[in-house]
């Protein structure tokens, strides 16, 4: 059952800063993804949260090949294609695909529907003319739009509507995994709610595996089997969803977990919300050992800024990286403080 | 006598493919420390009946009418001269987008001492010392130092934090704003939250906030209005709207989030999507996306009234107490999506 369609490990992608225009000299490095491994097995949705900046788009451009990786290995279908060529890379395209946030941007305005959808099928060489056409249009009945739309432009569509387009451009070639990068976060609640019955639809039909990016810790956990919780370019938990939800263990995934509004007046007056002071440190320049040391409440000098965090396993799939995990949850803002000594790994 | 009474307030714009009713027959009202959650989805009219109000709207393409009575001002009515005493100094407003709200060639401090040398009669040292006080107020770190940055040597939660120190400048008596949090990361959000919540307490200011994010609102409103297509369709005490709403576009909107605190399999999808403003369809304006639309909803338009037994409670909706009850027993029990998917 656990199959492992994608396995990444240590992925970095250090983007250079250079000074000098002849002599270009590398000064320092944006290191937006530093040392992510996880996994993701055939027919689950791996869902990836965290604020803006944290790495999550590079991850995926990374797993995707569009971004060449600094280091690590990603091994996708038994496969390890950190460092094949663009050709080598071609054929497996047609095995992941992407669907992006902006359903604006990412349809060219000067294309019809059909030829949007159908191109992939072109270049793959997935059957003649007509052929495209029907699956095309198959498609489009699919994520529920009309098949005569087929010669439409894409400022026809409204937003949600796009985003179906890009939907269908992503099943088109029958990809066996589908990375979703914030593909609900510009659509308003009524029409995201449609497009995430539609994910969740097409996964049970076709069998199809999700790395779903997104901010909205709400929305992640409505569609996935298992979450990762990114930090400043490393991850800080992984975890099942339920585990995740009931039982964080890193101090961030708390604190996250207890930003989030909850849609119910009394519930949600009564919580205590832990709130983190300050924003995400710089990339270039990160916090030693600890990325979240100089915002975190359990922050213990002497421990957390000098010594690396270990990864700690919580159980069956469920790992944080911490040397003062949460004892249980919820805690209240003094726990979550007092944290005893570390747990020697 | 409510701080601010909005009475049947309408805006038209003409544009070249026609007028666009973008706002119709809106009203409500907002007492003195209290928050009203304005909600609904993109397009619905929620930001330009505050444009309105604040008098902001380009006037060659506008049509208003209706009533804004600001401490029983109207300021529909008032000179522009009268609206540029009043705007930043007794009604202010916060943004959306605090990267693009701020001027980037201009100093914070300057911006903030501009405010102030508008409407109160000090020296320039003056601002600026009541500027620092306000940084340090909405939780800026060196606040005196930091007066001479430019907006780019920010980060977005800390611009919003300048957009708020600015609306705060002269105390005013309402502050309205405008997804404040959208733009910004959980994290950030909460922060900026607990800021708000602090101030109000602090200041007494009244806070409209316009937001399509429901949590949020149930976190901080007092009360909580619902538009759709240009029009009210729901008003109640928050309360009331997250336990017994009473419109099917609220018991969309609600079933239509992905929630933390409970497990449903699938989300209420609502179909299609709002309707163009241009050419609203008749009788109910939600009749076409409606799962409980009857003849009567697509020949008549509802008017907002008390639902019986609750003054507070004003909702605009044909369909019988009888069946609202029972499909709100379903909402809450989080059954309600599988029979309308």
């Amino acid at each position: 059952m656990a199959e492992e369609l994608l396995v990444v490990e240590d992925l970095k992608k250090h983007f250079p800063i250079t000074r000098g225009i002849i002599f270009q000299k590398q000064i320092a490095a944006v290191k937006a993804v530093d040392g992510v491994s996880f996994t993701v097995n055939r027919g689950e949705t791996l869902g990836v949260v965290g604020e803006s900046g944290c790495g999550k788009s590079t991850m995926a451009r990374c797993v995707m090949r569009l971004l060449d990786p600094s280091g690590g290995k990603v091994i996708f279908d038994g496969r390890d294609i950190t460092n094949i060529s663009q050709a080598e890379m071609r054929p497996i395209r047609r095995e992941m695909m992407m669907i992006f946030q902006d359903p604006y941007a990412s349809l060219n305005p000067r294309k019809r529907v059909g030829f949007i959808i159908g191109e992939a099928l072109e270049v793959n060489k997935m059957g003649s003319g007509r052929e495209i056409k029907q699956r095309v249009q198959e498609l489009l009945d699919i994520v529920g739009l009309n098949p005569e739309h087929y010669n439409r432009f894409p400022h026809e569509f409204s937003g949600g509507q796009r985003q179906r387009i890009g939907v269908a451009r992503a099943l088109a070639v029958n990809p066996k995994l589908i990375v979703c990068d914030e593909p609900v976060s510009a659509l308003d609640v009524s029409v995201q709610a449609q497009i995430l019955n539609l994910l969740k639809d097409l996964q049970d039909e076709f069998n199809l595996t999700y790395v779903f990016i997104a901010h909205d810790l709400n929305v992640v956990r409505h569609i996935s089997n298992r979450v990762m919780v990114m930090y400043l370019g490393s991850v800080a938990e992984v975890a099942g969803r339920d585990q995740l939800y009931s039982a964080p263990k890193h101090p961030y995934t708390g604190a996250l977990l207890s930003a989030v509004p909850v849609p119910d007046p009394e519930l949600g007056r009564q919580r205590k919300r832990i709130v983190l002071e300050g924003d995400v440190p710089s990339p270039i320049n990160p916090p030693s050992a600890c990325r979240f040391h100089p915002r975190c409440p359990r922050f213990h000098e002497g421990v957390c800024d000098v010594v690396d965090p270990p990864v700690r396993e919580f159980g069956e799939d469920h790992a944080a990286t911490c040397h003062y995990p949460l004892e249980a949850w919820p805690l209240t803002d003094a726990q979550m403080r007092g944290a005893g000594e570390p747990v020697a790994s | 006598m409510a701080l601010l009474e909005v009475r049947d307030l309408t805006t038209h714009f003409r544009t070249d493919d026609g007028i666009v009713k973008a706002v119709d027959g809106v009203s409500f009202s907002i007492e003195k420390g209290k928050t009203l959650g304005i909600v609904g989805e993109s397009g619905c009219g929620k930001s330009v009946t505050c444009l309105t109000i604040m008098g902001l709207n380009p006037k060659k393409m506008t049509i208003s009418s209706g009533e804004a009575l600001f401490k029983g001002e109207d300021l529909l009515h008032a000179s522009s001269s009268r609206l540029r005493e009043i705007r930043g100094n007794d009604v202010a407003m916060i943004f959306q987008d605090p990267m693009t709200s701020l001027n980037p060639v201009h100093k914070i401090g300057d911006q903030l001492g501009e405010a102030i040398l508008l409407h109160r009669d000090v020296t320039k040292r003056q601002a600026r010392a009541r500027s620092a006080e306000l940084l340090k107020a909405v939780g800026i770190p060196h606040a005196e130092r930091r007066l001479d940055d430019y907006p780019h040597q920010f980060s977005g939660g800390m611009r919003q934090r300048v957009m708020i120190a600015m609306a705060l400048v002269n105390d005013p008596d309402l502050l309205i704003a405008d997804e404040p949090t959208t733009a910004l990361d959980v994290t950030t959000q909460a922060q900026i939250l607990n800021l708000l919540d602090r101030l109000q307490e602090e200041f007494g200011s009244a806070i409209i906030m316009i937001t399509h994010d429901l949590g949020v609102v149930a976190e901080i409103a007092d009360e909580v209005v619902v538009m759709y297509a240009a029009k009210v369709i729901e008003r109640a005490p928050v309360g009331d709207l997250f336990r017994k709403p009473r419109h099917p576009y609220t018991w969309g909107l609600l079933g239509s989030l992905p929630r933390l605190d409970t497990d449903t399999e699938r989300l209420v999808q609502i179909p299609g999507s709002p309707p163009s403003l241009l050419n609203p369809p008749a009788g109910c304006r939600f009749n076409p996306r409606c799962a409980y639309a009857f003849d009567r909803c697509r020949a008549e338009q509802p008017v907002l009234e008390p639902v019986p037994g609750e003054a507070e409670h004003l909702q605009a909706c044909f369909l019988d107490e009888e069946t609202k009850e029972r499909e709100n027993r379903r909402l809450q029990a989080g059954s309600l999506a599988e029979e309308a998917s």
